[in-house]
């Protein structure tokens, strides 16, 4: 059993979570993500380290409640604990001098693209964060995400509806405004990061994606989590989750992240009107 | 002298019309005086032919005396006292091969059934021998060597225990949530039950073995690491890797699994009691299974207790040539498994969600042997054909999981990216590893992985004695 330490809810639907966990906060990258399982039922689910601490043996995850497995980490409160734990897994994001990178953060991927942004930040490059949500109601860590930022845009909904500009909007704003970006990296839902490589490919920008498909294992051996890149099969667990954004078939990703919709739906409405009251 | 019995006691099986609906064990295992009949059938022959056909090397006829004997627990002290997974093995070792065999009943009649009474003895053992063998572990003096082994499936479990008997202290590291390895995320429960495998699991750390679940080697400590932390020697038990698929188009529609993923879904993951359980295995009503080993049958069987209507086995070369043992090919066929032989998937069809159709196949001839001995199947030039289905499941073997080899320093791996190993020891390359099973010789069976565990014991064991 791994223990919670600390159990948030930053915004509508949008929960963190300190997990104990001395082994995995030794060894966790940029970039890395951990395999979890809620309960002796539940299934194994891939999240980003949103970040750690060595000193205190642990890390911390963010993640959007949506389904079965979410509900249930939502449940849950400091002190309580969940059945597994396994990481860190993945290749780290490569942290390197480049120039100028902008570190793009949508829903729970604003809590995964800090520490990256902190990374690339500390090897001296300038950093530009943009974070997205759809309202206002729905951004956090904007502070955290400023203090490693040199520069941090925050898009919403509420403004887009104001002035139209989404963020591929705005980086095609920025490159038309002279800044010269060496690196794109984008963590969030598949159509921001989708949206993000078709915006920078024109201007050949190197465009870095955190992709997130189905897993199973997550550590190599189910291959349920493999997607297209530049026309060959990889296993974003182990050959990922980092991908050149303007190689991946983006169609084929969404196409298979939504193969068990329907199942979701039905084991959300089970756990929801049966299970979550049980002791 | 008695005369010879040159008929083997039949194994009591669920029907096939009950069991394609279940996932209860399908062979029901023999029965104390089925077993004792059937044991009494050994003539105890001077020159014991078995014993060389097991990898393991259990003294065989000694166990059969004990059960026509009546003497369940020396059976069953002789049996562990070689084998520390016998309700394992008697379930999933291809015997006919092995140690039946060698029998010598089998110049004349049908040899011994070893591998039942294996099976009975270690049933027995563990559901009613009052007076369990006393653990080796609480009368051998502890050596002060410590051995990390890598991996929990059958050539950890036996490396584990093995090493936990002579004295040494042994960890045993697994990635998943389970120990168990193959045993629990590739064979099904109605060939192998679970809380068999667990009970065999608990048995190997009641010796001692500390067994740390959700731990990646590579990703929490390398090998290097773990060497230099005051482990003595290491032994790799890793097993199988990436699953392999054709590199086909539309290999990667939705519908079409790795049976490595279906496998786990269904029984590492329980997806035959989802919603119960929260994993789903989504199973269409006609099922394509690409292959013909014993996780191919596995796979088919499992689709068909999933729900399927039709479930095919579509394999390039005859039915002479199935990898997989006869016992379980023919239980498939029993329970409605048809199968497509000469025949090879050219691309899967998909529909506008993405979902998988029809697969378009071509027929196979036989041609001249090929390396591996058997007979090269060839297309027939303009035989395509299309399939319907919607569900596939590729089942064409795995390639070596990289996570240990990309990160240990001075470990020799082949092209195919398997370790290299001494055959007869499991050394490998670097200074204190071994390795065995699957990670050093690829997809192959249970028992073989075991019998690489026992050779590499062996040899940790000396080395550990002359550090």
């Amino acid at each position: 059993m791994y223990k919670i330490l600390l159990k948030e809810n930053l915004v509508p639907n949008v929960h963190l979570l300190k997990i104990e966990a001395p082994a995995i906060s030794r060894r966790a990258q940029p970039g890395h993500f951990v395999m979890l399982r809620v309960d002796e039922n539940g299934e194994r689910i891939p999240m980003t380290i949103a970040d750690w601490d060595a000193e205190e043996g642990s890390i911390t995850i963010v993640f959007v409640q949506v389904g079965t497995s979410t509900s249930k980490l939502a449940s849950l409160k400091t002190g309580d604990s969940i059945s597994n734990l396994v990481g860190p897994l993945g290749i780290p994001t490569t942290i390197e001098k480049v120039g100028t990178v902008v570190c793009i953060g949508g829903c729970y991927g604003i809590a995964s693209i800090m520490p990256i942004a902190r990374a690339m930040k500390e090897a001296g490059n300038k950093v530009i964060s943009i974070i997205e949500a759809r309202s206002r109601n729905l951004i956090y860590w904007e502070d955290k995400l400023r203090s490693v930022s040199d520069e941090l845009v925050v898009i919403t909904g509420d403004d887009v509806q104001a002035e139209g500009e989404w963020v591929t909007e705005k980086i095609e704003k920025m490159v038309a405004a002279g800044e010269k970006i060496d690196m794109v990296i984008a963590i969030g839902c598949t159509f921001m990061m989708m949206r993000t490589s078709g915006a920078t490919k024109p201007f050949g920008i190197k465009t870095i994606v955190h992709l997130s498909p189905i897993m199973v294992d997550g550590t190599g051996m189910c291959g349920c989590c493999r997607v297209s890149v530049g026309g060959e099969t990889r296993f974003a667990c182990v050959h990922g989750p980092e991908f050149d954004g303007h190689q991946v078939d983006w169609d084929l990703l969404i196409a298979r992240q939504s193969a068990y919709l329907g199942e979701e739906m039905q084991s959300l409405q089970v756990w929801e009107c049966q299970d979550w009251q049980k002791p | 002298m008695a005369k010879l019995n040159l008929n083997r006691e039949p194994m009591p099986l669920q029907e096939p019309e009950v069991r394609a609906k279940n996932f209860d064990e399908v062979a029901l295992g023999y029965g104390a005086k089925i077993a004792r009949a059937e044991a009494s059938r050994c003539i105890q022959c001077p020159k014991r032919p078995c014993i060389e056909g097991c990898p393991v090397g259990i003294d065989i006829p000694d166990f059969i005396k004990a059960i026509a004997d009546g003497d369940m627990p020396e059976a069953a002290r002789v049996l562990k006292n070689k084998n520390s997974l016998p309700g394992v093995c008697g379930r999933v070792c291809p015997q006919e091969t092995q140690c039946e065999s060698k029998c010598t009943l089998g110049k004349r009649g049908a040899p011994i059934a070893i591998g039942r009474l294996e099976r009975y003895v270690a049933d027995w053992d563990r559901t009613k021998n009052k007076k369990p063998a006393e653990s080796p572990a609480e009368s051998v003096k502890p050596t002060g060597k410590r051995v990390a082994v890598v991996g929990s499936g059958p050539a950890g479990l036996t490396v584990a225990a093995d090493l936990a008997k002579l004295g040494h202290s042994v960890t045993m590291f697994e990635a998943l949530h389970v120990a168990g390895g193959v045993l629990v995320y590739g064979i099904p429960a109605f060939r192998m039950p679970k809380d068999i495998v667990q009970a065999e699991v608990d048995y190997v750390t009641s010796l001692g073995v500390e067994l740390k679940l959700d731990s990646v080697i590579g990703k929490i400590d390398t090998v290097d690491e773990l060497l230099e932390s005051g482990y003595d020697a290491v032994f790799l038990g890793t097993g199988a890797g990436l699953p392999m698929f054709m590199n086909i188009p539309g290999e990667n529609l939705n519908g079409v699994y790795s049976a490595n993923e279906f496998l786990t879904r269904v029984n590492l993951m329980k997806a035959y009691k989802f919603p119960e359980y929260d994993t789903v295995a989504k199973i269409g009503k006609r099922v394509a299974v690409i292959g013909g080993g014993n996780v191919a049958m596995d796979s088919a069987r499992c689709s068909l207790r999933l729900g399927a209507d039709e479930v095919y086995i579509v394999y390039r070369r005859s039915e002479a040539e199935l990898p997989a043992r006869r016992e379980e090919v023919e239980n498939a066929m029993e329970e409605g498994i048809i199968f497509k032989l000469l025949t090879n998937p050219t691309r899967f069809i998909g529909n506008e969600r993405g979902w998988v159709t029809a697969m378009e196949c071509i027929e196979m001839e036989l041609g001249e042997p090929d390396d591996s001995g058997r007979r090269r199947p060839i297309p027939k030039p303009g035989s395509e054909f299309i399939m319907d289905v919607d569900t596939v499941v590729v089942a064409l073997g795995t390639t070596p999981n990289p996570l240990i080899t990309s990160t240990t320093e001075g470990l020799d791996v082949t092209s195919r990216g398997t370790v290299v190993i001494d055959p007869e020891t499991g050394k490998t390359s670097k200074d204190g590893v071994w390795a065995g099973g699957d990670i050093a010789t690829g997809s192959a069976t249970v028992i073989s992985a075991m019998g690489a565990g026992k050779r590499a014991s062996k040899a940790i064991d000396e080395y550990l004695r002359s550090k």
